[in-house]
């Protein structure tokens, strides 16, 4: 049995020594952790992990192979993958090829046999820049350490328009669902259960690339705009906080998913802030503070919106009365808006799941009653 | 919301005896409801009538009833302490079923008791089953296509439309009791027929098969504000046809899709809102077609189980704990994670970690019964571990099973040809074996002779599982032919999962040899804490199992650390009794020293994170305990280790840890020998000058011959180096002997080289058996027990009554004495155990052990002593003097008897019903030697009569007071049998006996109905034989006791059928003579019942009053 070794190097200088998994080489990126037991394919190509390196917690990766059906984007994000135990093969009815396959091919570098545990309980202290080396890129250890300390910094980085769409597309009502709202979704890194949500429910909904203006969005006269999730730092998307606000201004109701709850809140004058090791798992307890109802969600996110949580409070910008809708039960943090005087809403959790568990699913049907009482 | 503060109140029932089906796992979680319920301030009434349970005792409720689980019982106890609520969702189907029932009766409404934690509606939607399809067709779900059946006619027509094979399921049984697989009309006559007697509703559901279909588990918990979590996902690796408690099983599950899991969550939480569970947990089965993914529901329990007391030790979320706590009317949100102490309980816990659990059975003891596995339960007890892959979860799992032949292995040559083809063939059908046989086909499959998906298609075992299996096999092929051992060789071996002892056997090493050469190369397991959340948060629970990773998370402590050995997987002789004496050692140490639990039980109390100080879930070996010792060494001071409380597992180890530098507590490894080699042992007998049965040890079936014929028949047989009475049998004359020599030579799994010991047997004799504790200076008697059978029948299958009723204050003395003097012998320091036979007024000892004993918790609760807890202060220092005068210890010990003792009455409970012959009949019921009782339970009262009573209520619903009543006897036992059979005709029952019995009772003018044998057959009319008789439910009392080892039959018959129509069976006229009494008493009125406490108070008052006068 023979293994490729390969090294992770964390930027404080710690190492891990394994074997190397996907391809060959380096990589370089932010080292966050996922908690979720289920659900590796949709995280691999859920865009919001672009340029971060990802640790699987859960030991066992790869055991269903990988399909066509559960890919969340066009292709594999993440920088640099990190397992613990990979699959030698893909055993699932659907499964079409192994995820080593996948990874290969796509030339994502990864590690594994390390102990992810160990390196779980680093980075809860605080994530930090890292890298994965294999092959050729192999060098001495202070030479790996110096290279992942001169890669870029999440914070501040302005990531959506290297993850989104060139062109915009329409996502139909399947056949039989009677359209109810037209929605111009914003991908600033949308995950392909999203616009699928919303079309079950019977939105028609064009995405449309990160780039486009204000009255690009508006000329399309919709019922609704979305702003979805991605990756990099919300104080950097000064363009998309201007978009949403010329949206808001316009009355048109609004609903934005993890980077769109960043973006709302920047829009309604609130900061923004980077969590110590942020929420990356599909079993996080966030309570709906309308209905007082706990639900199990989804999350990936390492920002957060700082509003106060007592009460509501009146938007620095200017756009009225403002409720923190949701909160995670773990540690307080925001977890959704709710605009009193115009007709938006956010959540920084992930109501479209995939992967993670569907108890947030109603956050579509109410976008739909926001539209509907708007008009 | 906070909680309710309308209930101060609350009656909790527990499981009653351990049976297969319903073992320690609802002790863990009564327990836990008790204590939760205390620390709420809530008054605890508690019901269970298993006296070897930690929620029995006295401390865990404020008035605990040690009484038979029945309706009339719960009224007496709801009528005294007036309860607000009653709890019945954490005791398992007994419990449960007995809320029912008393629901029923109209007890509930008359007292204005509330069911908490379930309602009627809800249980009846989970457990009917036409009704729960309903439920599952609501939520948008499937459920296996079926019928449900009242009668065997519409079973029949049934089955023709579904096709075979079907599976047939009865309604509100236990444990799959009664279900089974149909492949023929054969069959469908012998499981439904069997099926419609065992379900209380007359029904049974025929389903389409589902054989070789994935199989998984959700356990999920909901409060009154509807929210839920899925606390657990669990996966079988044996496709749905095996029970899922007769499963190798795998949390959490491992070939899902996030999308197929995620459906099958939905699925669950759309259920348990539907059924209607308003607070509590439940479980939710479900199989899953490997070639389509088409998703079935199979069934849900809406209570607590054995699955969740195993989810709840799999992810450090203690699921009864919470139910109890929301019963209360508290939320999820407003529960703490009490492992992160930061989080709330309103989360689902995410696992970086394999946990695999593996089924431990008992067929060895059921030589008749079919071995092949279904969805009936029959396995007795399981070991789970944790590993951080499947490998090494699964290897550590295989060895905690503590059973050699079961363990993976690479003797002999790979399998080839004819044994790959049959090996292939054998393995379609589910055994115990199974596993073993897949692993030596991977073998194969490695070496390129047939390949893994020929394997697939035999097992139906997922290509993920067989495929981890084969890499298990891969690395062990390095092992063998690796040029030297290095320490990459060695250290991937072991994060695979493989034993020194595995290894050691690839390389033809010895274990130490491997053990030293771990060491030399510095390759040792850390430990990682069980945390619910992969390390996302801290954890301040100390919740440890060993990996061989990087880091180890194990703290370091000021305190002087005592470590506890468990006793692991339950199996018959070593269960609940041993893993009580454990958890009292960890808490009574508590106070003075960090303690530190070892064990592989999922089920039990003592794997609870509360119980002691630190958890290490890990497996009771050599390597594996000696990993926790160097561990907890590293992390502070160590005073000793703990053998003597967790029965034989334990203390095997007990020599190789002290030679390992491991300072052992109590009785030291010496002393332990000189009980249990015979010779040592001879000498101490020989110096105390106390009298034991002629024996010898013979080699060969001749000298066996020739000991027994020097020594007298009848002569007690057994190969010298088992346990529990493992092929010991009562030998009467030669040609039996030559008998059992032939059979000892064909068990597979004995050297036939072993020696055989032949011990005098004595008969006639009354056995007795003390529990007792020694420092090194004083004894004190803890119990003294009296069997009611005589001697020859195992201790543990014996019914016993503490004080005993028979001995004088003369011989109680002797006993006394020769306890002393056996216990100064051996050098006890701690607990022992002796037996004794009274004959003729000479006291031989049988054993002696030096260690906790099964019957240690059931003298503790019938004496208000608590014997091991007073064991462990002992271990660490204090003597009993010492504990005399703090109380501990009361002044007097068992070898006086006060006039107003209650009196207590130990009866055992048997399987016999789960173990059926290839042909469907039950195996037989008649008692030996060898132990086979799964549980105990007491009957607690004023009188012997009503004890006993009480005792046959508990253990199978109770002596019948009219009706007809069945005698046949062997001839020696005919003399013994009149009186109480004349008495039994003047309390109105009408006496049938065969031709022989009738004679002798006729001729004491008791009139008595003839009736056939069943080797006569029906007569020339249709005259029902005995076993007709029995079958139709007719006789609900059979008296019939076996007569030797040759005429057989007819008996066997006669019990199989009183065994499966649930009539009272007497196999001994010792037995007999107490039935009577206790029918007489039984005629008198209903039960009284009194709490432990209150009998701990009379006790009290006597002594105030003795001491007075």
């Amino acid at each position: 049995m023979t293994r490729t070794p390969a090294i992770l190097v964390l930027e404080d200088g710690r190492t891990f020594e394994g074997a190397a998994y996907g391809a060959l080489g380096q990589t370089l990126g932010e080292i966050v952790f996922n908690t979720g037991m289920t659900g590796y394919q949709e995280t691999l190509t859920d865009p919001s992990y672009h340029r971060q390196i990802v640790v699987m917690t859960a030991p066992h990766i790869g055991n269903t192979g990988v399909n066509d059906e559960d890919n969340e984007s066009r292709q594999i994000w993440v920088a640099g993958y990190v397992v613990r135990d990979p699959s030698r093969r893909a055993s699932n009815w659907r499964a079409q090829r192994t995820l080593d396959d996948d990874l290969v091919a796509q030339g994502i570098v990864g590690i594994s046999g390390i102990d992810t545990r160990q390196l779980t309980r680093i980075l809860r202290e605080g994530v930090m820049r890292a890298g994965i080396f294999s092959g050729d890129a192999m060098a001495p250890v202070q030479e790996l350490v110096e290279r992942v300390r001169s890669g870029e910094q999440m914070t501040g980085a302005h990531l959506a328009d290297e993850v989104t769409i060139p062109d915009e597309y329409v996502v139909e009502p399947p056949q039989g669902v009677e359209t109810v709202a037209h929605v111009v979704a914003v991908d600033l890194g949308i995950k392909a259960m999203t616009p699928e949500m919303m079309a079950q429910r019977g939105i028609r909904v064009t995405v449309v690339p990160s780039t486009w203006t204000a009255d690009q969005v508006l000329a399309k006269a919709p019922d609704g705009v979305f702003f979805s999730n991605g990756p990099g730092d919300p104080a950097a998307a000064e363009r998309a906080v201007d978009v949403l606000r010329a949206v808001l201004d316009a009355k048109v109701p609004f609903f934005g998913i993890c980077f769109g709850n960043q973006i709302l809140g920047r829009a309604l004058g609130y900061g923004t802030y980077k969590l110590p090791f942020g929420h990356r798992g599909i079993n996080l307890p966030v309570m709906d503070r309308t209905t007082g109802k706990v639900e199990i969600t989804a999350h990936n996110h390492g920002f957060a919106v700082d509003a106060p949580l007592d009460g509501d409070s009146v938007s620095p910008a200017g756009y009225g009365r403002v409720k923190v809708s949701h909160v995670c039960l773990n540690d307080d943090v925001v977890e959704g808006l709710e605009c009193l005087d115009l007709p938006a809403f956010s959540v920084q959790y992930h109501p479209e799941a995939a992967a993670g568990p569907h108890d947030a699913a109603y956050l579509f049907d109410r976008f739909i009653s926001v539209m509907k009482g708007a008009r | 919301m906070p909680k309710r503060d309308d209930i101060s109140s609350v009656l909790v029932i527990g499981s009653g005896p351990i049976v297969i089906g319903q073992a320690c796992e609802f002790d863990y979680s009564g327990t836990q409801a008790c204590r939760v319920l205390k620390a709420e301030g809530v008054r605890v009434v508690l019901l269970n009538s298993n006296p070897a349970t930690i929620m029995t005792d006295p401390e865990f409720a404020d008035a605990t009833y040690v009484e038979p689980i029945t309706t009339e019982v719960i009224e007496a106890i709801i009528e005294k302490e007036r309860p607000d609520a009653l709890l019945p969702t954490l005791g398992g189907q007994t419990a449960l079923n007995a809320a029912i029932d008393a629901a029923a009766a109209g007890v509930l409404d008359k007292y204005g008791v509330e069911l908490i934690g379930a309602n009627l509606e809800a249980i009846n939607l989970g457990e009917n089953r036409e009704l729960f399809k309903g439920v599952v067709e609501r939520c948008g779900a499937e459920s296996a296509r079926s019928k449900i059946c009242h009668t065997m006619d519409e079973c029949l027509a049934a089955a023709e439309d579904l096709k075979y094979p079907v599976v047939v399921r009865p309604s509100f049984t236990m444990g799959g009791l009664g279900s089974g697989f149909a492949y023929d009309e054969e069959d469908l006559r012998r499981i439904a027929g069997a099926g419609l007697h065992y379900s209380p509703t007359t029904e049974v559901l025929l389903e389409e098969s589902i054989l070789g279909w994935k199989e998984f588990e959700l356990e999920l918990m909901r409060d009154k504000h509807d929210n839920v979590v899925v606390v657990c996902s669990i996966e079988n690796v044996d496709p749905v046809g095996v029970h899922t408690g007769d499963s190798i099983t795998v949390a959490p599950a491992l070939t899902l899709t996030d999308r197929e899991y995620q459906r099958m969550r939905d699925v669950g939480i759309a259920i348990i809102r539907e059924v209607g569970v308003d607070t509590g947990g439940c479980n939710v089965q479900f199989a899953v077609e490997p070639e389509t993914g088409r998703l079935i529901v199979i069934e849900m329990n809406p209570r607590v189980s054995r699955s969740s007391a195993l989810a709840s030790k799999a992810t450090g979320f203690p699921i009864a704990k919470i139910a109890a706590k929301l019963a209360l009317g508290y939320t999820l949100d407003e529960i703490p994670n009490d492992i992160t102490g930061s989080t709330p309980a309103s989360f689902e816990p995410t696992l970086d970690y394999i946990v695999v659990k593996v089924p431990r059975f008992a067929f060895e003891k059921f030589p008749a019964a079919d071995p092949v596995l279904t969805t009936t339960m029959k396995s007795v007890g399981e070991a789970m571990s944790i590993g951080r892959s499947f490998t090494e979860a699964l290897g550590k799992a295989l060895r905690s099973i503590d059973k050699q032949s079961m363990n993976f292995h690479w003797n002999g040559d790979v399998p080839a040809g004819e044994e790959v083809d049959a090996l292939l063939e054998a393995v379609r059908v589910p055994t115990e074996k199974r596993f073993i046989q897949v692993q030596q086909l991977l073998r194969a499959v490695r070496a390129g002779r047939c390949d893994l998906e020929q394997v697939y298609q035999a097992c139906r075992i997922d290509r993920w599982f067989l495929d981890q299996m084969l890499l298990m096999n891969e690395v062990a092929h390095e092992v063998a032919h690796a040029p030297s051992l290095t320490a990459e060789v060695l250290r991937d071996a072991k994060r695979h999962g493989l034993a020194d002892t595995q290894i050691a056997l690839l390389r033809g090493l010895t274990v130490e040899d491997v053990f030293t050469a771990r060491a030399d190369l510095g390759i040792q397991p850390v430990f990682k804490t069980v945390d619910t959340c992969a390390a996302e948060f801290e954890a301040s629970t100390p919740y440890h199992y060993s990996s061989y990773d990087s880091e180890n998370e194990v703290s370091p402590r000021e305190r002087e650390a005592v470590l506890i050995l468990g006793s692991g997987p339950n199996r018959i002789g070593q269960g609940i009794e041993f893993d009580y004496s454990c958890v009292h050692a960890a808490l009574s140490l508590k106070e003075q020293y960090e303690t530190v639990m070892v064990n592989c039980n999922p089920e039990t109390v003592s794997t609870d994170y509360d119980t002691a100080n630190r958890l290490y879930f890990e497996p009771l070996t050599f390597e594996d305990v000696m990993a926790v010792y160097e561990a907890e060494k590293a992390a502070g001071p160590v005073k000793g280790m703990i053998v003597q409380l967790g029965g034989q597992t334990p203390l095997s180890l007990a020599q190789r840890l002290a030679d390992a530098g491991v300072p052992i507590l109590g009785t030291s490894p010496e002393a332990i020998d000189n009980a249990e080699d015979r010779r040592a042992f001879g000498r101490v007998l020989d110096a105390a000058d106390l009298p034991a049965p002629a024996y010898g040890t013979a080699h060969g079936i001749g000298e066996a011959i020739e000991i027994a014929e020097r020594i007298g028949y009848p002569v007690l047989a057994r190969p010298s180096y088992v346990l529990g009475g493992r092929g010991m049998e009562i030998v009467f004359d030669r040609a039996q002997l030559e008998d059992y020599g032939t059979r000892m030579a064909d068990v597979g799994d004995h050297a036939s080289d072993a020696p055989l010991l032949i011990d005098k047997f004595l008969d006639d004799a009354i056995e007795i058996d003390v529990d007792a504790l020694y420092d090194g200076e004083e004894l004190y008697l803890g119990g003294v027990m009296e069997h009611i059978e005589e001697a020859g029948i195992h201790s543990g299958d014996s019914a016993c009554v503490l004080p005993p009723v028979t001995l004088s204050l003369d011989e109680l003395d002797r006993i006394r004495r020769s306890t002393e003097a056996l216990a100064r012998g051996i050098g006890v320091h701690g607990l022992m155990n002796v037996q004794y036979a009274l004959v003729s007024n000479v006291l031989y000892v049988l054993e002696a052990n030096p260690r906790a004993s099964r019957t240690v918790p059931f003298v503790a609760k019938a004496t208000g002593v608590p014997l091991a807890s007073a064991a462990s202060l002992i271990m660490t220092g204090a003597t009993i003097a010492q504990l005399k005068a703090d109380g501990v210890l009361p002044q007097q010990d068992a070898a006086h008897i006060d006039m107003s003792q209650r009196i207590a009455v130990k009866e055992a409970v048997l399987p016999f019903k789960r173990f059926r012959t290839h042909d469907g009949l039950i195996v037989d019921s008649v008692l030996g030697p060898e132990m086979r009782s799964t549980g105990e339970v007491m009957g607690f009262d004023a009188t012997f009569p009503l004890a006993f009573a009480k005792s046959q209520a508990a253990a199978f619903g109770g002596l019948p007071i009219e009706g007809k009543a069945f005698v046949s006897v062997a001839d020696r036992d005919k003399r013994s049998i009149v009186f109480p059979v004349a008495r039994l005709h003047q309390l109105g029952f009408e006496i049938l006996a065969t031709a022989g019995t009738a004679q002798v009772l006729g001729r004491h003018g008791i009139p008595t109905t003839v009736v056939r044998k069943y080797s006569q057959g029906r007569g020339p009319e249709g005259e029902p034989t005995i076993v007709d008789l029995v079958n139709e439910g007719q006789v609900p009392l059979v008296i019939n006791t076996p007569s030797g080892q040759g005429a057989r039959a007819d008996g066997y018959e006669i019990r199989a059928a009183a065994t499966a129509a649930d009539a009272a069976i007497v196999t001994t006229t010792q037995q007999l003579a107490a039935a009577v009494l206790a029918i007489e008493a039984l005629r008198l009125g209903p039960f009284d019942v009194l709490s432990l406490q209150d009998a701990a108070g009379d006790r009290a008052r006597n002594v105030i009053a003795g001491s007075m006068a």
